[in-house]
């Protein structure tokens, strides 16, 4: 696969110095893509972008992976009325910290990747909503923005042609839900983030009731990247079921922890031990949460030659998420990292399906019971029980998120769940 | 007694502008609260009631927002606010060994605010710097990260 990763030249955050400033990113080919388009519209109907964009197989970086274009293909026949793409900037799955990087570094290839989807989705107008806490951010990009108009690539006849949108950031104010599409746009029209249920799914009835599509930063951040190179070029980068340059985002146990861009489908012992300088102290790797803290942890005994991408890491019992990986050594105690992990997602949950604002709850409870030593074995099965009634059963994907991990580790470090459980006693009639 | 907070003639404006991004001026909802937050200090009743009045938007629903989010602060806090990151990754790096530190320093417990009215502290979930674990945020703004306590001190001491 990717054994070449050392000579690989990074297109998402390529080592530019000021490459956020317009005229740097202007003389390395920025915005590019989008003249090519505006100039030659009659090779680049909308029709054709999204095709092209359908092809390349970008898979939605925000964690669920679905196919870019296609879902683009979803939005329905212009019939006069406004148009709406909002970009996904709430990045808050903890273990996820790599949308930032692009706002700090190369704010004008996302931009420039959400106007090409503008166009091809003869969208209005964009909104990019950001977590609240990434204020310094939004600062940036506003900037960026600001810079994008004075060009004339944002704004009325943008080039001179006849397409024209407008660009907003909204900010959040602190709740993880809202990087949930349907409660993102709840909280866009200025709402409390209560998702919504799907179908209909955003394309049909999305903000304020009218044809929208929601792309995560990074996802968009590769659009500029198929236009200027083809589909082809693209799908070449890792492997084809699962193409592209990705945004490793890894933390906890390494030596140098870090945002890294390599292909998609490296392997991760290669990314931990090379890329990131290994476990630190020179311990050894206990466990992996591949890809946020939804994604159901992994042994480290599972992982020789497996790779970063959907397929392989289906093959072990998990999932590639938001490609944060977070690296725990031997002398980590899975029971507290499990429970912190049901206390976020307790934390998080909005309320409004009960099996999960009372799953969670009781996750979090009995896990520290747990954690504090008064649990007992039966406390497991309660456990694995209580996550039965939350998946699937809920709105969102909340539920299965808290549930996920919790029915994993039991499964994968049960050892260590039940050595720090009592024996149940029952009672003798 | 409600009074005690109003918006000027600029911050009038201000908020007609924020209101112009939007198809509808519910929309504006979150936006306007962080003027008001940047302006007051905080969100608490009087000045979601300014907000309501001032949008022309139930103050039941101005209120259902505020208390949905966590950084809008329903109560004065300290002049600054301590978020300290204690979420997975920032767990596994020590971020509870910060939090304790902090609440010896200051001699207060997470949640609670300085006597003086100079520090809050919190203990936050995750805050999208997992990679620089472990950190904190200064009242919704600056991030300070790989914390130690040498660095902590630091922090406080320049603040
Ligand atoms: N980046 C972050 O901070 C976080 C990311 N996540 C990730 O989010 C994922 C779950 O996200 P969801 O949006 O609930 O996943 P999903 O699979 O329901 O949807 C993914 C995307 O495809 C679209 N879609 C799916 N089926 C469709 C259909 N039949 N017709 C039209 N459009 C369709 C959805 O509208 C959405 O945009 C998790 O896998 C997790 O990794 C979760 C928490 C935080
Ligand atoms: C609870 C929850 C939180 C989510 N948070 C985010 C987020 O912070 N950022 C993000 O891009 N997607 C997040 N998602 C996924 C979005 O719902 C959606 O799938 C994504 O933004 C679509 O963009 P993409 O197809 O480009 O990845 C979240 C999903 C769930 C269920
Ligand atoms: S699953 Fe949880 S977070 Fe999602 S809508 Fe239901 S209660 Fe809210
Ligand atoms: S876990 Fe602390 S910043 Fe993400």
């Amino acid at each position: 696969m990717s054994k070449d990763w050392k000579s690989y030249q990074p297109h998402l955050l390529p080592a530019i110095k000021d490459l956020h400033e317009m005229p740097v990113y202007e003389k390395h080919g920025g915005y590019k893509a989008l003249s090519t388009i505006l100039k030659d519209k009659n090779n680049w109907p909308p029709e054709e972008v999204v095709a092209e964009v359908k092809e390349a197989n970008i898979r939605g970086r925000g964690g669920a992976g679905f196919n870019a274009g296609l879902k683009w293909s979803f939005m329905p026949e212009p019939d006069g009325g406004p148009r709406y793409l909002a970009c996904n900037g709430d990045e808050s799955e903890p273990g996820t910290f790599k949308d930032r990087k692009l706002f700090e570094f190369n704010p004008h290839l996302f931009i420039e990747g959400a106007i090409i989807a503008a166009y091809a989705m003869h969208v209005d107008v964009i909104y990019v909503y950001i977590r609240g806490e990434y204020r310094p951010y939004v600062k940036l990009l506003d900037e960026a923005i600001r810079q994008a108009y004075d060009k004339g690539y944002l704004g009325k006849n943008i080039l001179g042609s006849d397409f024209s949108v407008e660009m907003y950031t909204h900010m959040g104010a602190g709740a993880y839900i809202c990087g949930e599409e349907s409660s993102l746009m709840e909280s866009l029209e200025g709402k409390r983030g209560y998702p919504r249920v799907k179908p209909p799914f955003p394309a049909q009835k999305g903000l304020w009731g009218r044809p929208t599509t929601i792309n995560n930063i990074e996802t968009l951040a590769n659009v500029p990247l198929v236009i200027n190179n083809g589909a082809s070029w693209f799908k070449q980068i890792g492997p084809d079921s699962h193409p592209g340059p990705v945004l490793y985002g890894i933390s906890g146990h390494v030596n140098q922890p870090g945002v890294y861009e390599y292909p998609s489908g490296m392997e991760i012992m290669t990314l931990i031990n090379e890329v990131a300088g290994g476990v630190r102290n020179g311990k050894k790797l206990k466990a992996l949460i591949p890809g946020g803290s939804s994604t159901p942890p992994v042994r480290a005994d599972v992982l020789d030659g497996i790779t970063m991408d959907a397929d392989s890491l289906r093959e072990i019992g998990t999932m590639m998420g938001t490609a944060g990986m977070v690296i725990l050594d031997e002398d980590t105690d899975m029971v507290d990292v499990i429970w912190r992990i049901s206390h976020f997602y307790h934390h998080e949950s909005c309320g409004q399906c009960t099996p999960c604002r009372e799953g969670t709850g009781w996750l979090e409870k009995t896990l520290l019971k747990i954690k504090n030593g008064n649990g007992e074995m039966r406390d497991l099965d309660l456990l694995l029980a209580i996550c039965n009634r939350m998946e699937g059963r809920t709105i969102c994907a909340l539920a299965d998120a808290a549930a996920w991990p919790v029915r994993y580790s039991i499964d994968r470090f049960r050892d260590e769940f039940e050595s720090r459980c009592k024996k149940t006693v029952y009672a003798v009639a | 007694m409600s009074d005690t907070y109003t918006f000027d003639a600029k911050d009038l404006k201000e908020i007609e502008k924020i209101i112009d991004k939007y198809p509808e001026k519910q929309a504006a909802v979150l936006p306007v609260l962080w003027y008001a937050q940047d302006k007051f200090g905080h969100t608490d009743p009087s000045i979601q009631k300014l907000v309501a009045r001032t949008m022309d938007i139930p103050e039941a629903h101005i209120h259902g927002v505020v208390t949905f989010y966590t950084q809008f602060y329903e109560k004065p806090k300290g002049k600054h606010v301590l978020d300290v990151c204690t979420c997975l990754s920032c767990q596994v790096c020590g971020g509870y060994d910060i939090l304790h530190y902090l609440e010896e320093k200051l001699g207060i417990k997470a949640g609670e605010t300085t006597s003086d009215g100079q520090f809050s502290l919190q203990s936050v979930e995750c805050l999208g710097a997992c990679g620089y674990a472990p950190m904190l945020q200064v009242t919704n703004d600056k991030y300070v990260n790989f914390l130690t306590r040498e660095k902590v001190d630091q922090l406080v001491e320049d603040l």
